[in-house]
């Protein structure tokens, strides 16, 4: 995608050849990429592919065995204060003082991004209420749940307002609510324009946020493009209707160009995106046809189906959060 | 702003946050006074009656009273290096050291903060300590300037030992490795002079409480403070405090400054 920017317009991001090791461990092997300033960019990938230590090196943190990595216009390991003046880093586990109230972590961010005292407690108080943290700003965070921890996290990540932003596993760990509003939180940050690197396991999440989305396993990028794109790649969507008859499951077989049909359950799954149009028409011919429905069920890929398809083998199963 | 000015202004903010700590984590402060005041306790007046005759002239309990507290100063020093490690590796186990090291803040603050921090602590635990000393009939006969220097030697070796603690901190992998790391710490001035004459302890262990830091420090101490000689002890004393804050700082500079493992 970089090849589609203006040469004037450097990316936010642009890696090119990256590889580390940790002694005899490739965990990246041969990276490049390139992220367009004010675009969400999401790094999938299972646990173990290498997302953290992706993040590490972008963020400064670890230095690169070769390749080239330049961050908002720096080269990471000539320039590190540089970046670290641009970026505004999230980890997978929330970095706060647990020792300190919310406000007191809002403020000792601000002193250190060398903020004056009036707009340091301008910028504190403006972060609370957005991230609905007011009302516990004077407590010790050892008592927030994860969900405000996480939130405290990010507010302290954009006091001193990065241009570029990498959250490590956001949502890990949150609670369904809690993740839709981290999302809510990135969507709004994307359109100040803010531009953001998210790295995930979850196919949804990219798929809800992200602009661009490369695949990572085993350390190299095996697959990426926009969200529509890449479940292109996967075969794992399909819809699935039961029926009550086994006369109306075999001429549904005929009407639907079943993908496959089980006698027993008296079921069959049609390959479909599971949008409302694929499933607007399929009701229709079934309807066409007077073919009464049991039941039916929309099944979405998932990283699994992505994986399966794109490596042949299922390693989420190491995955001890699924 | 200079370099130098943002390096003192983060680590300003960094001391800061440390004291805040303090305060909010008394439990830490208690433990650093409570245990040496438990031995001065114990050692004074349980052993004290028949530690205190066999020193050199006699004087039962009272001389002993004299004689220990140096030594408990430097059991105080060692038992507070456990929280300055304690913190660090609590720091680090959390992320909030990653964090901090994503950012433009100067390189060297966040450890300064500690050490600040603690020796702060520290001095005021020693101080607590002295008084308590005190109280149950330690007599210095020290000058102002004998005073004044003792200080600065405590001072001085407190700096030296909380850097060596950041340090044990950076390199234990959790909180519960860094309590333990610098034990070892605590019982020098045992296997010193701190409780008793190095002259009455067998050959092995004697040439290694002559020829160990804490010896010549806590020798030092007790000159200055009871107005005996310090003698060669004094030269001794600073060398190797100096030598163990040298070496102790660039071990913890080299340890925040490396690549962190791969999680």
């Amino acid at each position: 995608m970089a090849q589609n920017l203006p040469a004037h317009d450097e990316p936010a991001i642009a890696v090119t050849g990256l590889r580390r090791s940790f002694g005899d461990k490739v965990v990246l092997d041969g990276i490049d990429l390139s992220v367009s300033r004010g675009t969400i960019f999401a790094l999938l990938g299972p646990n173990g592919a290498g997302k953290t230590t992706m993040v590490q090196i972008l963020s400064t943190l670890l230095g690169a065995d070769a390749g080239r990595v330049r961050v908002a216009g720096h080269d990471v390991a000539r320039d590190p204060d540089k970046v670290r003046a641009a970026i505004g880093v999230t980890g997978q586990y929330s970095a706060v003082d647990k020792l300190l109230t919310g406000e007191e972590n809002l403020l000792l961010m601000a002193d250190l991004q060398h903020l004056d005292k009036a707009r340091a407690r301008q910028r504190t108080a403006e972060l609370l209420s957005r991230f609905d943290l007011a009302d516990a700003a004077g407590t010790m965070v050892a008592t927030y749940s994860g969900g405000m921890q996480r939130r405290l996290d990010l507010a302290m990540t954009l006091i001193g307002e990065p241009q570029i932003i990498f959250l490590d596993e956001p949502t890990t760990g949150l609670d369904p609510r809690g993740r839709r509003t981290m999302w809510q939180i990135v969507r709004d940050l994307a359109a100040r324009g803010v531009t953001i690197f998210l790295t995930t396991q979850y196919l949804e999440e990219a798929d809800q946020l992200a602009d661009h989305i490369a695949l990572l396993d085993h350390g190299r990028i095996i697959a990426e493009g926009t969200a529509d794109e890449l479940k292109r790649l996967i075969p794992g969507g399909h819809i699935e209707l039961r029926f009550g008859e086994p006369a109306e499951l075999a001429s549904a077989a005929l009407a639907l160009e079943a993908r496959s049909t089980d006698e027993q359950d008296l079921t069959l799954q049609v390959v479909s995106d599971g949008s409302v149009r694929a499933l607007r028409e399929l009701l229709a011919r079934l309807d066409d046809q007077s073919i009464e429905i049991g039941a039916l069920s929309v099944h979405t890929p998932d990283l699994d189906d992505v994986f399966l398809a794109l490596t042949g083998s299922n390693d989420t199963d190491k995955d001890p959060a699924r | 702003m200079s370099t130098l000015s943002y390096a003192v202004r983060d680590s300003r903010t960094m001391l800061r946050r440390n004291l805040r700590h303090t305060l909010r984590y008394p439990a830490m402060t208690a433990m650093i006074v409570a245990m040496p005041v438990t031995f001065l306790l114990l050692f004074v007046y349980v052993f004290g009656g028949t530690l205190g005759a066999g020193l050199a002239g006699g004087g039962g309990r009272a001389a002993y009273v004299n004689y220990v507290t140096p030594g408990i100063l430097l059991f105080t020093v060692a038992g507070a290096a456990t929280g300055t490690a304690v913190s660090v590796a609590t720091d680090v186990a959390s992320g909030i050291v990653a964090r901090f090291r994503t950012m433009a803040i100067s390189r060297a603050a966040v450890l300064t903060g500690h050490v600040l921090g603690s020796v702060i602590q520290t001095m005021l635990g020693v101080a607590t300590v002295i008084g308590i000393a005190l109280l149950i009939g330690f007599r210095p006969a020290a000058s102002p300037a004998g005073w004044l220097a003792a200080v600065g030697l405590l001072a001085l070796f407190v700096f030296a030992v909380t850097w060596l603690s950041v340090a044990l901190g950076l390199v234990a992998k959790t909180a519960e490795s860094a309590s333990n790391m610098p034990m070892p710490l605590m019982l020098l001035p045992f296997l010193g002079s701190g409780f008793v004459p190095t002259s009455s302890m067998p050959g092995g262990l004697r040439w290694f409480a002559e020829y160990q830091p804490f010896t010549p420090v806590i020798e030092t101490l007790r000159g200055l403070l009871l107005g005996g000689p310090t003698g060669s002890h004094a030269t001794l004393a600073v060398a190797w405090t100096a030598g163990i804050a040298l070496v102790s700082y660039g071990w913890a500079r080299r340890l925040y400054n490396r690549n962190p493992a791969a999680r």
